[in-house]
């Protein structure tokens, strides 16, 4: 006996030890992609990974408010030249780019393979002297003189074609000389940042870098009545996990002091308060050890999440502590036999409950899941074999019985009140059957845990900057970036007739950039041989001022070409094209590539994805598709509501089947789901009356509702089975196990976070409610101990 | 009496004389300010050593205190070009271009050049150009220079020409030979 006990003793300092050296190499991670679902399919994994690595999450939107127009154009100016010399960002951009300077005499050696003009007809005679005409007529204009220069290389005009088509058609208008908000009060910049939006430390070290640039350059500037405004999908990141650590922080210190003040008001023994968390540390530091192993990552929000395991691993030695028998050492066989086999069954229904999670798919829940089953787990195992060995010989707490014959004589007058609890849980049904198209929310936006005011300040920007619609866009997907660009291409063909009837406004295609091969061969193929072109363009330029004489170089140049090979994108390396084409041409990890089209809409309308999948299915292109980001998200989302309502009544049916095995009596069994079933339903309602449509997180936590309040139901059953002079006791167990839920439930409930703030809410008045109804609902004569009877 | 006349004659000699010595750049400019243009059409041509004739071009020109100029073009081809302050946008079959004069000096030039003149903007001209001036006030010739070697690359010199009312002719000389001339003439305001 003293051999075991040493045993255990042992084993359990082992663990501690164990988990504290997995705990010590913990990478905590805080990005939200973890509440997005694992993505089982390649396009929804392509979405995720869009979200979390695209060129879209690189993007930073940076605003500069406040002073004068001319105060923010110098401060903007100072801040683009500050972030383009700086290694985190790949380029920083406050207005239209001069025009490729540093590429032109790339652009202009390759421009026949990159001019979107090179087609059999340009080299004809009319075609020759339509272009030929065109670029005299320039030269007539005011920048004429910037094009004199180019004239007897290139008379046809493609360098300015090639630069044309690259440029940004059209972006935010100008003040000052930089980028400005419609109403002129912004001066916007856009920079990217070399790091993938999910690698938040970097993002965290950009941000920092693109404040302290700021203070500089203001104060350089003399714009100190400036302010800076940053928004992007990194820059939320960063600002959700500072939220989320601060809010964990918050969370765990005051469920802590309340759980504390409780137990200590109660025990008034600071050694019992001791003991009492030693389960419930125990079981945090092996709840994160094991999510550590089996995730390789610990989230911000397991960890938040993890301080309503003080509320619920602290009920065991609560029980173990009030439940002993008058005058009897706590723990020993007397409670082994009388109530640690309802504790056991109450764990095992909880850790079905939890077991739901696991199976969810989106891996920041499974992580819940892992954590409250090895937390749990951990905490009754410490609390049966370990804490009753910790105690010292005599060990006391408050006696608590008075309380109990308290609790009793309340319960008898409830029970007479059982009604109400039927008449609520129908008042219940009622409210969720009126409102049962509206119940659910099948949005994603509900998890959104960035502050509705980022969120506004990001749409307002991305609005004044936002060129391409940032929610449809066209991918094409296949084995090579070739045959990607290829796709690209036949797409580019058919939005181009959807510009030319009106329905789109432009897109951004990186076949621009970088033209396939085959259509690179096939312009060069166009050019006419030396010989023939000399021929054509004698007769093209009859009656223009322009004599072929000058243009010998024009004729070697195109000869030249006609021999040369395709730009490849090695060709582009270290260019703005290269830097441009980053995000709209890639490989994804299984070597697949995505050529991304971004889609604009006219101005003052909007997309209309009917016609853009009608002209995407006429290109025949295979692998192509066009993604609504949002509608594809919830879908997703939806899809994953649909499994985890699956999975919550999975787990239903594994705590009925348990109780079905450890009661052997439906009767007992409908009398222990009876307040369960009654306070989940109440829950629901109270949430759709308050106006709030249900998430997933509120499905978790109607979960955890029954994992919970099963432990309670269990008592009352057993109460309900033995009536003896422990009742006051065990209520009186119940009654500060239930505060110790409710409270750090409710502080849960307090959270800016959504995910957790849906949990809190959820189970503290869902475990509040379970208990009211498990005393009304008690069976039989009132509630009171043998020696009243 | 006649000591009289030749005693008034003199004096308005001395100050007719006077007012001559006077006209200077400084005088030019402060009477082109006065006389500031709002309209204006223009005739211009490019002669080019790359072409066998001139490139022609005529439209209008609009200025508007204190620095916007805009330069609209209506043959061969209509196009705009709108300075103002740094900025020049230039918009030409639907397509606009913004840039600032700043960032390119071989357009700042040649707008600079000619906004400072119509405007009578002395002060701005001289920054970039030295200025030289012949003839009088009914007929003068205002001969500039670019103060800046670099410049000197681009644009030799600018002339230009007007009478009492304003600027009538003005010839870009660049350094490699080609030149433009446009001709304004004032119209109702």
């Amino acid at each position: 006996m003293i051999a075991a006990r040493r045993l255990a003793i042992g084993l359990w300092l082992a663990g501690l030890v164990l988990c504290a050296l997995q705990v010590a190499q913990t990478r905590f991670v805080a990005d939200l992609s973890a509440f997005l679902p694992a993505a089982p399919t390649a396009e929804q994994r392509f979405l995720v990974d869009q979200l979390r690595d695209g060129a879209v999450s690189r993007v930073m939107l940076i605003a500069i408010e406040g002073a004068d127009a001319p105060a923010r154009a110098r401060v903007s100016r100072a801040l683009a030249r500050s972030l383009g010399s700086d290694p985190l960002f790949t380029s920083a951009t406050n207005g239209v780019p001069a025009g490729f300077e540093r590429e032109r005499k790339l652009l202009l050696e390759h421009r026949y393979a990159l001019s979107p003009n090179v087609a059999p007809g340009r080299f004809s005679v009319e075609g020759l002297r339509a272009a030929i005409g065109e670029t005299l007529d320039l030269l007539a204009s005011p920048v004429g003189l910037l094009v004199k220069s180019l004239v007897a290389r290139d008379p046809t005009g493609e360098t300015l074609a090639v630069i044309d088509q690259m440029r940004p058609a059209q972006g935010p208008r100008e003040v000052e000389g930089v980028w400005t908000s419609a109403d002129g009060n912004r001066a916007l910049l856009v920079a990217r940042t070399r790091a993938t939006g999910s690698d938040i430390d970097a993002q965290e070290r950009a941000v920092a870098a693109v404040e302290d640039a700021f203070r500089r350059v203001s104060v350089e500037s003399q714009a100190a009545a400036t302010r800076l405004l940053l928004t992007g999908p990194g820059v939320l990141t960063v600002r959700g996990r500072a939220m989320i650590l601060r809010d964990v922080e918050r969370l765990a210190i005051a469920s802590t002091l309340i759980v504390a003040t409780l137990l200590l008001l109660v025990y008034r023994s600071p050694l019992a308060l001791a003991l009492g968390l030693v389960p419930v540390a125990t079981g945090a530091l092996v709840g994160i050890a094991a999510v550590s192993l089996g995730f390789g990552v610990v989230h911000g929000i397991t960890l938040g999440f993890g301080t309503t395991l003080i509320g619920e691993a602290v009920d065991y030695s609560i029980y173990l502590f009030v439940q002993a028998e008058r005058g009897e050492q706590a723990g020993d066989s007397a409670w082994l036999a009388g109530f640690w086999p309802t504790i056991r069954l109450g764990v095992l229904t909880s850790i079905a409950g939890f077991s739901a999670l696991l199976f969810s798919g989106l891996p920041g829940l499974a992580q819940l899941g892992l954590y409250s089953i090895a937390g749990l787990a951990a905490a009754a195992a410490v609390t049966r074999w370990v804490l009753p060995t910790l105690l010292p010989r005599r060990f006391r707490i408050h006696d608590i019985s008075p309380l109990g014959e308290r609790l009793a004589a309340i319960a008898n007058a409830a029970s007479r009140l059982r009604w109400l609890v039927g008449a609520a849980a129908i008042g219940a049904l009622v409210v969720l059957a009126v409102h049962r198209d509206s119940l659910w929310d099948p949005s994603l936006a509900s998890l959104n845990p960035i502050a509705k005011h980022d969120r506004q300040i990001d749409a307002e920007l991305r609005a004044a900057l936002g060129a391409s619609d940032a929610r449809l866009l066209v991918a094409a997907t296949a084995a090579n970036a070739e045959a990607a660009l290829e796709g690209a291409e036949r797409i580019g063909q058919r939005l181009d007739e959807l510009v030319a009837q009106g329905k789109l406004g432009g897109y951004e295609s990186p076949a621009r950039f970088l033209p396939s091969a085959a259509m690179q061969r096939a312009r060069l193929a166009s050019l006419p041989p030396s010989a023939e072109l000399r021929v054509r363009l004698k007769a093209a330029l009859s009656g223009l001022p322009l004599r072929a004489e000058r243009l010998e170089p024009f004729l070697a140049d195109v000869d030249r070409a006609r021999s040369s090979a395709p730009v490849t994108r090695e060709d582009l390396g270290g260019t703005a094209l290269d830097a441009a084409l980053e995000g709209l041409l890639f490989q994804d990890g299984a070597g697949r590539w995505t050529a991304i089209v971004g889609l604009r809409p006219q101005a003052g309308s909007r997309l209309d994805p009917a016609a853009l999948r009608d002209a995407i299915a006429a290109s025949g292109v295979p692998g192509v598709a066009l993604i609504d980001m949002r509608a594809e998200l919830d879908r997703l989302y939806a899809g994953y509501l649909d499994r985890a309502l699956l999975m919550a009544l999975v787990g239903l049916l594994a705590i009925v089947a348990l109780l079905f095995i450890a009661l052997r009596s439906p009767a007992r069994v409908a009398r222990v789901m009876a307040p369960l079933a009654a306070g989940v339903l109440v829950v629901a309602a109270w949430h759709t009356l308050g106006g709030t449509r249900l998430s997933l997180l509120h499905l978790v936590g109607l979960l955890l509702v029954v994992a919970i309040g099963s432990n309670y139901a269990l008592f009352f059953d057993r109460l309900a089975q033995r009536r003896d002079a422990s009742t006051p006791r065990t209520l009186a167990s119940l009654a500060l196990a239930n505060a110790t839920t409710v409270a750090s439930f409710g502080v849960l409930s307090l959270s800016s976070i959504p995910v957790l703030e849906a949990i809190g809410s959820t189970v503290a008045v869902g475990a509040f409610l379970t208990l009211i109804f498990s005393f009304a609902l008690c069976p039989g004569t009132p509630l009171s101990p043998p020696e009243h009877t | 009496m006649r000591l009289a006349a030749a005693l008034l004659a003199g004096s308005l000699f001395l100050t007719w004389s006077a007012h001559c010595a006077d006209w200077d750049v400084t005088r030019l400019f402060e009477s082109l300010a006065a006389h500031r243009p709002e309209r204006a059409a223009f005739k211009e041509k490019k002669f080019f050593a790359l072409l066998d004739r001139p490139v022609e071009s005529s439209g209008e020109l609009q200025f508007t205190p204190p620095d916007r100029l805009e330069k609209r073009t209506v043959l061969p081809k209509p196009e705009s070009v709108v300075v103002e302050g740094d900025m020049v946008t230039l918009e030409r079959g639907g397509k606009r271009r913004t840039m600032r004069l700043s960032d390119n000096q071989q357009v700042a030039v040649l707008v600079e050049s000619l906004r400072a003149t119509l405007a009578g903007d002395l002060r701005g001209l001289t920054r970039t150009y030295s200025a030289q001036l012949e003839g009088s006030p009914s007929s003068w010739r205002l001969l500039l220079r670019p103060l800046d070697p670099a410049l000197g690359t681009l644009v030799e010199r600018i002339a230009f020409a007007g009478d009492a009312s304003g600027v009538r002719n003005v010839e870009i000389f660049q350094a490699d030979g080609d030149r433009s001339v446009m001709a304004i003439s004032p119209l109702a305001k």
